[in-house]
């Protein structure tokens, strides 16, 4: 493996609140090599989101990086300041965002919204930088880019309005891209036209992808590897077939196991009973011990760290050389 | 097996018009969506009917239609005999609402944030007037919570007190206290995170199992349609293009629009492999395209899909609305 475009070293996001503080993400550790797709997984606040945001600085105060490192492309990025991080922001990290029609202005043609962009980060004129937003347009399936380009965003439909915030991201071909629920606002029919088009843009560019979803059929279609959160944690992380086929923490063999399959058709979907914890009364030693079937005494008292479980690795005490894993 | 929901060719069309003092300055026309447009089906007691569908194809229209909540244009509805759009207004109207009930998508919308659990589960007990004293509507609610694994001390609590997947297990409780035969439901997972949609899905299927209750079950995920419906019918701009029996219609699936649907959906079954892009987007409902509705995204259009639009027609045991199915012209699968 190549040297990892992204490297995220024992990340860890505090909020400071009037009733103490709470951990949002904890030891949160992965890497991307480039052209890598790295699908994060997980149940509405297990911290998927804020490691997207935290990755292109922009955590929302009081949200705090506490401790842990962000490196890319072999340079710390996490302690730059603001100014220095709006210079990254765009030009080496592209950023996708879940509505369209929010990370678009209004007021604006999209023409203007992509010259600007590609102005900002490139030193090109602006008959270089139209041709350029319009050879994006195309390159991300745009029909007629020559007539859209002085089109509103209010002219476009929800697929096509993700094909522009795609174009946008990719305007100074960055290394990285932080892909925040593309596909989530998006019918089925569109979903499959934009992972698809995120795949061949990824290859075709050398990006790095960090493709952040609830979806799994999602992340089974487009990514390479998977990481899956829980209050905050990766408790699971390997390449994908092996995380869905033989994953080894009991949460992600519930979180498999609770979704409807076109393939497999069991009379009952297996269920993880109880909820995710809050942030604020995240149990002591495996935060999943409540609800978990397997659960014994070092669960309750000591936090397991990523261990190699038989193909992934995984945050149990089930895995690891002392143990045959759970089946 | 007896029929127990009957939609004949109902249809709903909304008046979506600039208002009179535009038309008249601007000389803008009258504009119409068909959002639901000569549906029909039926649905054997104790089964479920799913319908799915993208955004804008009306399954939704069609599940208000059925609940009374909105007028049909044209056609109607019959539930175990009776015309409803009728009977609605006359006392028998009034037990028939006892036995049809809703659940709706967004359980954070669906519940009045105001009022505590127990008044919530209650209001169609007291509504019906199906209890007499305070003691009696206690016991009973507090058994509703129980069946959909809520405990009787959340009576006492409000609904921002609990998760989504909770509190769709409220509105489930509140869709059964009047005791129905008959539940519609309007995507009542899109909202949840997929373990607490397992959840949901399971309490569905238990109570299913012990009441013998029928469902209509809307949603656009394929796989949940997969997993909970007896039946199967597409929609595509208001119309039915197939309607199945689940089996037939996974495993071999006649519209080019259901093989679409099939081939788009990402699945976890499926990783990396390379499948079809799908063409094209669901047209504008206000100038839907002429003919077969589906005609500028198929692959096996002709000068007929353009001008003349197919019935949903007998075939081989299934129900579907195609030129090119009906001409032999889409070779099939075995």
């Amino acid at each position: 493996m190549s040297q990892p475009l992204l490297e995220v070293k024992h990340l860890r996001v505090e909020f400071p609140t009037r009733r103490g503080t709470l951990v949002a993400l904890d030891d949160v550790t992965f890497d991307i090599a480039p052209g890598e797709i790295l699908g994060v997984v997980g149940e509405s606040g297990a911290g998927k989101s804020l490691t997207g945001a935290s990755i292109i600085g922009l955590l929302e105060p009081p949200g705090r990086i506490a401790a842990g490192e962000i490196w890319l492309e072999g340079g710390r990025i996490d302690d730059l300041p603001p100014d220095r991080m709006r210079a990254i922001r765009g030009r080496r990290i592209g950023a996708i965002f879940q509505d369209p029609l929010t990370s678009l202005n209004p007021l604006y043609t999209i023409g203007r919204q992509l010259v600007e962009t590609i102005q900002t980060h490139l030193p090109l004129n602006a008959g270089d930088a139209r041709a350029r937003a319009i050879a994006l347009l195309q390159e991300t399936g745009i029909p007629a880019a020559d007539a859209r380009f002085d089109q509103y965003p209010h002219q476009f439909s929800g697929g096509m309005r993700q094909r522009v915030v795609i174009a946008l991201a990719l305007a100074a071909e960055p290394k990285l891209i932080v892909a925040d629920e593309p596909t989530t606002a998006l019918d089925v029919s569109i979903q499959a036209q934009i992972i698809a088009l995120l795949k061949r843009t990824a290859k075709q560019h050398g990006a790095a992808v960090m493709l952040v979803t609830h979806d799994m059929g999602v992340i089974a279609e487009a990514s390479d590897r998977v990481a899956v959160m829980y209050a905050g944690r990766i408790v699971e992380i390997g390449p994908v077939q092996q995380v869905i086929h033989q994953p080894a923490h009991p949460y992600t063999v519930g979180l498999m196991g609770s979704i409807p399959s076109m393939e497999s058709a069991r009379e009952r979907l297996l269920q993880i009973d109880g909820a995710m914890p809050r942030l604020n009364a995240i149990p002591p030693g495996c935060a999943f011990n409540p609800r978990c079937p397997k659960v014994f005494e070092r669960c309750r008292r000591e936090r397991p760290d990523l261990l190699q479980a038989p193909s992934t690795r995984a945050a149990c005490w089930l895995v690891g050389p002392s143990s045959e894993g759970v089946r | 097996m007896s029929t127990l929901v009957e939609a004949v060719d109902l249809a709903k069309v909304f008046d979506v018009s600039p208002p009179w003092l535009n038309r008249m300055l601007e000389h803008k026309p009258r504009q119409y969506v068909h959002a639901v447009d000569g549906v029909s089906f039926t649905i054997t007691k104790g089964k479920t009917l799913a319908l799915v569908g993208e955004s804008g194809c009306g399954k939704s229209t069609v599940a208000r239609l059925l609940v009374g909540l909105y007028a049909p244009t044209r056609g109607q509805v019959r539930f175990d005999g009776l015309e409803t759009q009728t009977a609605w207004n006359t006392a028998e109207g009034r037990a028939l609402r006892r036995r049809i009930q809703m659940i709706f998508q967004d359980p954070y919308a669906s519940l009045n944030p105001r009022w505590m659990v127990r008044d919530i589960v209650a209001e169609p007990l007291r509504e019906h007037a199906l209890v007499s004293d305070s003691a009696m509507l206690t016991d009973r609610v507090s058994e509703l919570l129980r069946q959909v694994g809520l405990s009787a001390a959340d009576m006492e609590k409000f609904p921002h007190q609990f998760s989504g997947g909770q509190r769709q297990r409220i509105s489930i409780a509140r869709a059964l206290a009047t005791q129905p035969e008959f539940l519609v439901c309007d995507e009542p997972t899109s909202a949840l995170d997929v373990s607490v949609q397992a959840q949901v899905l399971n309490i569905m299927k238990d109570l299913q199992r012990q009441r013998g209750l029928t469902y209509l079950f809307i949603s656009h995920n394929l796989a949940v349609v997969r997993h909970v419906s007896d039946e199967v019918g597409v929609m595509y701009l208001g119309r039915l293009v197939e309607l199945a029996d689940k089996t037939t219609l996974f495993a071999s699936p006649r519209h080019p629009y259901t093989r679409m649907l099939l081939d788009a959906i990402p699945d976890i079954g499926m990783t990396g492999r390379a499948r079809t892009p799908v063409q094209g987007e669901v047209p504008n409902p206000l100038s839907p395209p002429s003919g077969c509705a589906f005609h500028p995204r198929c692959p096996h259009a002709n000068e007929r899909c353009k001008r003349e639009r197919p019935a949903l027609l007998d075939f081989k045991g299934i129900r579907v609305a195609c030129h090119a199915v009906m001409e032999g012209r889409i070779a099939v699968a075995a």
